[in-house]
């Protein structure tokens, strides 16, 4: 460990090296801290220069660690409900009261309904989503929850790369190695396409968004794709203003343009890429050996051999031909004969992808996307030219319906261009180690259900398949409206962890306050009073990063948490649910929590104390998790053979498992459900493009309206306006208006700028007022100037995936009319 | 008698030119001298400009105020002003003026505050 000087504030001052995960800045960053420690209180923060992910920086949220940890608003002891629900009377009770209280009423529900009729819910999660499923698990419910209609940030972008790639891929800024770009094996992207991100602000996905400003000090060219004027699309060499919800049209476009204009790499989709596979003609399906030969597999594929004339099939579960080495054929259309001898015609998924990408050539994408056509060829070229170029994307991607075909067609262009596992290029991100706390449905996580069969229950994982194969939470938008109809099975019991469904992530929030109603049971565990803990029936006060040991496999580094000092009363969110998944389990595979670190570790070789002297550990070079030309080299496949995890080992430009489940397997773009084009009836009426949840830098979602030197930042919601548009509507800079659509009508204040075009306004999310009344009809003011009453639920795409929230309708007027 | 001012020997020189607003610098600030809110050593400005052709631009401007007193407590020992440690761009240094003075030229898009 290198010695850093640092400055105690006092001479009894001792200084805890720890890492920034959970409630605190609220981040899913990874920044190392130093945290200074006088008498048992946390003095001062600071960013650790010796860590490699922040070097010494950190931001606002932060910073402010002392007034959030020691707010006179924490919540110190467990409450217990004491009036009606939402009537904010409260009645202290023990911790070992409410445990056994918690213990009893859960028992009872499992009792008489079965365990899946409890949903553990979270916000972002953060840590505790390992725990949250430990706790579930062991209860016996698979029904783990990420409060956001069609799960709708993130999970979506990694299940859709994950679906084609077998991994998921991020741009690589030097992360995995200890020297970052100083690193000789490193390359500076010489074009860093940022696609719908304002990342600075509060580093969402586990990526910190300052990095980007460090590779443009050293010649990244940026290529932003942005409605909004951001410091990004300022600073950009091309900026792509695209209308809200289009980028899968304009996605489509760059590949357009990429191939037409030859700028792929031939050699990559060649031997990487499923492109010469073949697809049948009369059902459009791909190629099965098992259309060719009675004992064929169905999981194995077949190119046509172009030297022998004949087909030859591809074993997926070797990742190779069968036999020698054919000459496959990228381009043609071949007559097949099957194993009972008719004959069918078959093209290859290359022609097919490219038929798929000829629907969009930039006249049809500028008159979608309403980006001159040049402005995306020349874009699209730049992309494509520069060696090596990354791709980073952000929410806007998961805001519509059609996320996984979007997503699609994006992987499709850092793996077209060459760009995939090369330095400075789009890399995968595994976990370090293999180190995997909570399980993958397919996957073993150290934590997992009891058996495979409780998994059936999960809501939504029969109608969506991507809920079956990546993600292994509920479906948001079934659970709603399981909570409503009973079926297949009532649902009874809510435990929500740190998630705020009525100010922060709940869409359409008066649904969800009236399933609360319905419920027979909630717990929320939280570290302030919201608009949401109102309606528990026991809160459970939760402890910061500061105050509790944890470990952290997400991506690299290998980190540990590591508890610098305690607030009286308050619990780290393993401990709550480590000691009541002790109670509903008693047979719980660890006896303590270090001994569940240890577990979780174990494919590091590493125990929980000696990962916590070192409290960061990057995985070295040969590791599964780090970088880079790891498809060639062997490192992503079980088997060791090169290729990818994916069904048929290759990368897929045409999705096997999308076909699996009766899904369209190839990139396309789909319109949003509520936008001018389709639904000009909506638009007559609400002729407004309204878009919500552009990051502030000072809040992280619903968090901080409570943090004096954070508020100060930013002190009021509002709602940005274009000054031409804002003219016409007399409204003036500073002004109350309301933004009302078909759902609602919420309170902001109107911020006149050019950030936004004429046509669309985009109105803060996350609004609540702690300082506020929190009883009903108060309820610290969640329901007046809340962007989320705007937006509907049950907006899904057909893979149960993505939401409306940034392209939606709406009209604006001041608030005295 | 004219007043006897004491000659300014330390600086902040800001690349302005990659300041994200991000006001981290602000917060660094308040924390270090657990200011009350209103007031802040440094404060971040955003001046957001349609340009002539059809470009816009998004400046943030961070400015030292009279409350800044430049951190003689660290930089005594050698090390940076709490702001410029957090600024999250690494766009801001402390130093001698003299010697700043010489890199401001360095690139544009630089200021060089000696607030005290
Ligand atoms: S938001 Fe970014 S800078 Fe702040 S703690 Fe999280 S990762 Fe670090
Ligand atoms: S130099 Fe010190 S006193 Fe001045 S703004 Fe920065 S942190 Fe505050
Ligand atoms: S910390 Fe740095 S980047 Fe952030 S606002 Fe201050 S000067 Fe700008």
């Amino acid at each position: 460990m290198a010695e850093y000087k640092v400055k105690p504030r006092t001479r009894d001052t001792e200084i805890v090296r720890t890492t920034v995960w959970s409630a605190g800045p609220g981040c899913h960053g990874t920044c190392g801290v130093l945290a200074h420690i006088s008498k048992g209180k946390l003095v001062k923060i600071e960013g650790d220069p010796d860590h490699p992910w922040n070097q010494g920086r950190l931001c606002a949220r932060c910073l402010a660690m002392t007034q959030y940890a020691y707010h006179p608003d924490r919540l110190t002891r467990p409450l217990k409900r004491a009036g009606a629900r939402g009537e904010g009377k409260w009645e202290e009770i023990s911790w070992d009261e409410a445990f056994s209280l918690i213990e009893n009423r859960m028992g009872g529900i499992k009792k008489e309904y079965g365990a899946e009729s409890v949903v553990f819910s979270m916000g972002t999660g953060r840590d505790i989503s390992p725990w949250l499923c430990m706790l579930a698990y062991a209860y016996g419910s698979p029904n783990v929850m990420f409060a956001m209609s069609g799960n709708a940030c993130y999970s979506p972008r990694i299940a859709a790369v994950e679906t084609v790639l077998g991994d998921y891929c991020v741009p690589d800024a030097a992360q995995w190695l200890r020297k970052r770009y100083d690193d000789p094996k490193y390359r500076i992207p010489k074009c860093l396409v940022i696609w719908g991100y304002n990342i600075p602000n509060t580093c969402p996905d586990n990526i910190f968004g300052h990095w980007f400003i460090d590779l443009m000090k050293r010649g990244t060219e940026i290529l932003c794709v942005d409605p909004r004027l951001t410091w990004f699309s300022s600073r950009a060499k091309h900026w792509l203003r695209l209308r809200p919800g289009t980028d899968g049209a304009l996605a489509m476009g760059f590949l357009h343009e990429i191939i037409h204009g030859n700028l792929y790499d031939r050699g990559f989709v060649e031997k990487w890429t499923n492109a010469p596979f073949l697809v049948r003609k009369d059902t459009g399906r791909l190629l099965r050996a098992s259309d060719l030969e009675k004992n064929g597999s169905p999981e194995n594929f077949a190119v046509w051999d172009a030297a022998a004339e004949k087909t030859a099939v591809w074993d997926s579960g070797k990742a190779d031909y069968v036999s020698s080495r054919p000459k496959a054929a990228l381009k043609g259309n071949f007559s097949v004969a099957l194993k009972d001898e008719s004959r069918i015609e078959c093209g290859t998924v290359w022609d097919a992808f490219c038929e798929e990408v000829d629907r969009y050539p930039l006249e049809r994408v500028e008159e979608i996307t309403r980006v001159p056509r040049k402005e995306i060829r020349d874009a699209a070229r730049f992309y494509a030219q520069s060696k090596p170029a990354s791709i980073h994307w952000g929410l806007p991607i998961d805001s519509t319906p059609g996320i996984t075909p979007t997503a699609q067609a994006i992987t499709a262009l850092w793996c077209l261009t060459g760009n995939l596992e090369v330095p400075g290029g789009n890399v995968v991100a595994r976990n370090a180690f293999e180190c995997v706390s909570y399980a993958l449905p397919g996957a073993e996580g150290v934590i997992r259900l009891a058996s495979k069969e409780d998994d059936r229950k999960r809501i939504g994982i029969d109608r969506y398949g991507p809920f079956r194969k990546f993600i292994w939470r509920a479906q948001t938008d079934s659970v709603l409206d399981q909570i409503f109809s009973g079926k297949p099975y009532p649902v009874k019991g809510l435990w929500m962890q740190t998630g705020n469904l009525i100010a922060g992530i709940g869409f359409e929030p008066r649904k969800w306050k009236e399933a609360f109603k319905k419920l027979d049971f909630i717990v929320a565990v939280d570290l302030f009073m919201t608009p949401t803990t109102q309606y528990a029936d026991v809160i459970l006060p939760a402890a910061t990063f500061l105050e509790k040991n944890g470990v952290r496999s997400w991506w690299v580094p290998l980190q540990s948490i590591n508890k610098a000092m305690s607030v009286q009363g308050c619990k780290p969110d393993v401990e709550i649910n480590f000691e009541l998944a002790k109670r509903f389990d008693p047979n719980l595979r660890w006896d303590s929590v270090e001994a569940l670190f240890d577990d979780i570790l174990k494919n590091s070789g590493m125990t929980y104390r000696e990962l916590q002297e070192k409290v960061w550990v990057l995985p070295p070079e040969g590791n599964s998790s780090a970088p880079y030309f790891r498809h060639e080299k062997g490192l992503l496949r079980k088997d060791g053979r090169p290729g990818f995890s994916t069904p048929s080992g290759k990368m897929e430009l045409y999705a096997t498992l999308r076909e699996e489940w009766n899904l369209e397997p190839m990139p396309h773009y789909e319109e949003p459900p509520f936008t001018p084009v389709s639904r000009p009836d909506l638009a007559e009426k609400y002729p407004l493009i309204l878009s919500t949840g552009r990051r502030s830098f000072a809040f992280f979602n619903a968090e901080h309206r409570n943090i004096p030197w954070l508020r100060e930042l930013d002190p009021e919601p509002t709602v940005e306006i274009h000054p031409d548009t804002a003219r016409s509507l007399g409204i003036s800079d500073g002004e109350w208006v309301w933004v009302e659509n078909w759902l609602d009508r919420q309170k902001f204040k109107a911020k006149l700028t050019i950030a936004v075009q004429p046509q669309m306004v985009m109105a803060a999310h996350g609004w609540w007022f702690p300082e506020e009344d929190g009883a009903e009809p108060s309820l610290f003011g969640a329901w007046k100037s809340n962007a989320n009453q705007l937006i509907p639920m049950g907006s899904q795409g057909k893979d149960g995936l993505g939401a409306p929230l940034k392209n939606l309708l709406c009209r604006v007027y001041k608030v005295h009319e | 008698m004219e007043k006897k001012k004491t000659k300014p020997e330390f600086g902040l020189l800001i690349d302005y030119e990659y300041c994200t607003g991000c006001h981290a610098c602000e917060v660094a600030c308040a924390q270090e001298y657990n200011h009350k809110p209103g007031i802040r050593g440094i404060k971040v400005f955003e001046v957001e400009q349609a340009l002539p052709g059809g470009r816009e631009y998004l400046t943030y401007f961070p400015f030292p105020t009279e409350t800044c007193v430049l951190c003689p407590h660290l930089t005594k020992e050698g090390l940076d002003p709490a702001c410029v440690k957090h600024c999250m761009a690494a766009c801001m240094k402390f130093g001698r003026v003299e010697d700043l003075a010489k890199e401001v030229g360095r690139k544009p898009r630089m200021v060089l505050w000696v607030p005290r």
